[in-house]
């Protein structure tokens, strides 16, 4: 077991020092000669405009954590799955449960949008126009002219 | 990998006497540049391939001239052609990381080859946990391309690598759920025992048992995996419309070819797990055959069957939106993996 992984080690290291010997004999063979336009970013042939890391969408962050929370039950899924013909009905039972909470999540996330990822717009903003909501109506205009009477 | 050990103590017996911490070690070092090779071949071969059938599709002819032959040379000459291109550095890159990118790339490509097996005998190295060992290492990849597309400190480089790490993470739930559902019908993480449990002919094969759960699942496998290598109709990361090449655009020379390379190795990686999982392995349509020889030609045509059929959806289907991309992955793969995961293991607790 230990020469196993051992041997994917020196699997790896090889591909690291495979590549490493290919950009060598590229660097031995290629011309070097760079100026200052060509060392520009590339962006459609204009000058580069402002900062490129700039602040992106937080969708991505959303998913990383989702997929995060999914990753990790797939991980823990996997030992149970290679014992779960011999152990029964009694661990299917069991997994369904772990499972059944993580659904739970996933429907929640669901409902909350988002998983959507153009999101859709919020309810209540500050345009939001509260005289359609019952609770908020104005009283109706008779109402009003029996209070402006009554001062 | 014994095998291996064998065969090239036969050739050096030399070896026989040094330690085995040197004999493993440089063994497994012949066996990767042999690897090496051979997914440098594949790649040569199978992009002429492409590029022929996409333009017979499209009722064009595609390379005709160079190697006289139908244009067989083509490639070599392409590869010939980026190994003498200038290696450019942008100056405001993060040359560091930069440099390191294509490295990560191919590594998480490549490694996942180490416990493939390729025949009963041609394999790296039989780990016991080797499927979860191919999961586990694919996913390094992301944080290569991420550092590609930051280390460029180029818009469309960010925005490529943002939406790439966002697609390869989220296609990678449907696809460890649908191998679950081989391990859950094997009860094991050995590849060697899902080969050996498709013993005898076509119909023992995984594909056709618990139906349907191991049918869908090998088709939410073959989806996700075209996911995964950024292939056509989930390309938006590399869309050349809108982004011009996504996370690789200031690459040029050998470095960009290191990241084409390890798209085709992941292409072919894909091919040849879903067969091995799903399609038999190295088991012929009759049965398993005793050379290994044999056993690899079969594994190879599977794969390259697979190889073929995404090749076949590059120039068949349109490319998918952001939006869309994300709908399919977590509101269609996820729950109908999710449910199919259910299923099988209530198939499989039934019939045991």
């Amino acid at each position: 077991m230990l020469w196993d992984l051992g041997s994917v080690l020196m699997f790896m290291v090889t591909s690291l020092v495979i590549i490493g010997i290919t950009l060598l004999i590229a660097k031995l063979f290629r011309r070097d000669n760079p100026t200052e336009e060509k060392l520009t970013s590339y962006e459609c042939g204009e000058d580069p405009v402002g900062n490129p890391w700039v602040q992106f969408n937080i969708r991505f962050y959303v998913v990383a954590l989702i997929f995060l929370i999914f990753e990790v039950e797939i991980v823990f899924l996997y030992p149970w799955a290679t014992v779960f013909k011999e152990m029964g009905f009694f661990t299917f039972v069991e997994m369904m449960i772990f499972v059944g909470i993580l659904l739970v999540g996933y429907a929640y996330v669901w409902v909350k949008g988002d998983l959507n990822w153009v999101l859709p717009k919020p309810k209540y903003t500050a345009d939001f126009d509260y005289s359609n909501v019952p609770r908020f109506k104005k009283p109706d205009a008779e109402k009003a002219r029996k209070l402006q009477a009554v001062e | 990998m014994d095998y291996f050990i064998q065969i090239v103590t036969d050739l050096l017996p030399g070896l026989d006497g040094l330690p085995v911490w040197l004999v493993i070690p440089s063994i497994m070092f012949m066996f990767g540049a042999l690897i090496f090779t051979g997914i440098s071949i594949y790649s040569l071969i199978i992009l002429w391939f492409e590029r022929k059938i996409a333009a017979h599709m499209q009722d064009r002819l595609g390379p005709m001239e160079v190697g006289g032959w139908h244009g067989w040379l083509q490639t070599v000459a392409d590869a010939v052609k980026l190994l003498l291109k200038e290696d450019i550095i942008p100056a405001v890159a993060d040359r560091k990381l930069f440099k390191l990118a294509p490295y990560i790339v191919f590594l998480a490509a490549f490694s996942v080859f180490a416990v493939l097996p390729f025949s009963d005998k041609i394999v790296g190295s039989e780990l016991n946990i080797g499927i979860f060992y191919i999961l586990a290492v694919s996913s390094i990849g992301v944080v290569g391309i991420l550092m590609a597309g930051w280390a460029s400190n180029n818009k469309w480089a960010l925005f490529g690598s943002m939406r790439s790490v966002a697609q390869l993470v989220s296609y990678e739930i449907p696809i460890g759920l649908s191998i679950l559902v081989v391990v859950m019908s094997v009860g094991s993480l050995s590849m060697r025992d899902i080969v050996m449990a498709q013993d005898g002919g076509i119909f023992n094969w995984m594909i056709w048992q618990n139906a349907p759960f191991n049918f869908i699942a090998f088709l939410i496998l073959f989806i996700a995996g075209t996911a995964e290598t950024n292939r056509v109709p989930f390309d938006i990361p590399e869309a050349e419309s809108e982004l011009v090449a996504g996370f690789h655009v200031e690459y040029s020379g050998m470095r960009f070819s290191i990241f084409f390379l390890a798209e085709y190795a992941n292409m072919l990686a894909v091919g040849i797990i879903a067969s091995t999982l799903f399609l038999g392995g190295w088991q012929g349509i009759t049965g398993a055959s005793s050379a290994p020889g044999i056993g690899l030609i079969w594994m190879l045509l599977k794969g390259f069957l697979i190889v073929l059929v995404m090749i076949w959806f590059r120039w068949t289907l349109p490319r998918l939106r952001v939006d869309q991309l994300m709908y399919v992955c977590w509101k269609v793969l996820v729950p109908i993996s999710f449910i199919n995961m259910v299923g099988a293991g209530i198939w499989i607790g039934l019939s045991s």
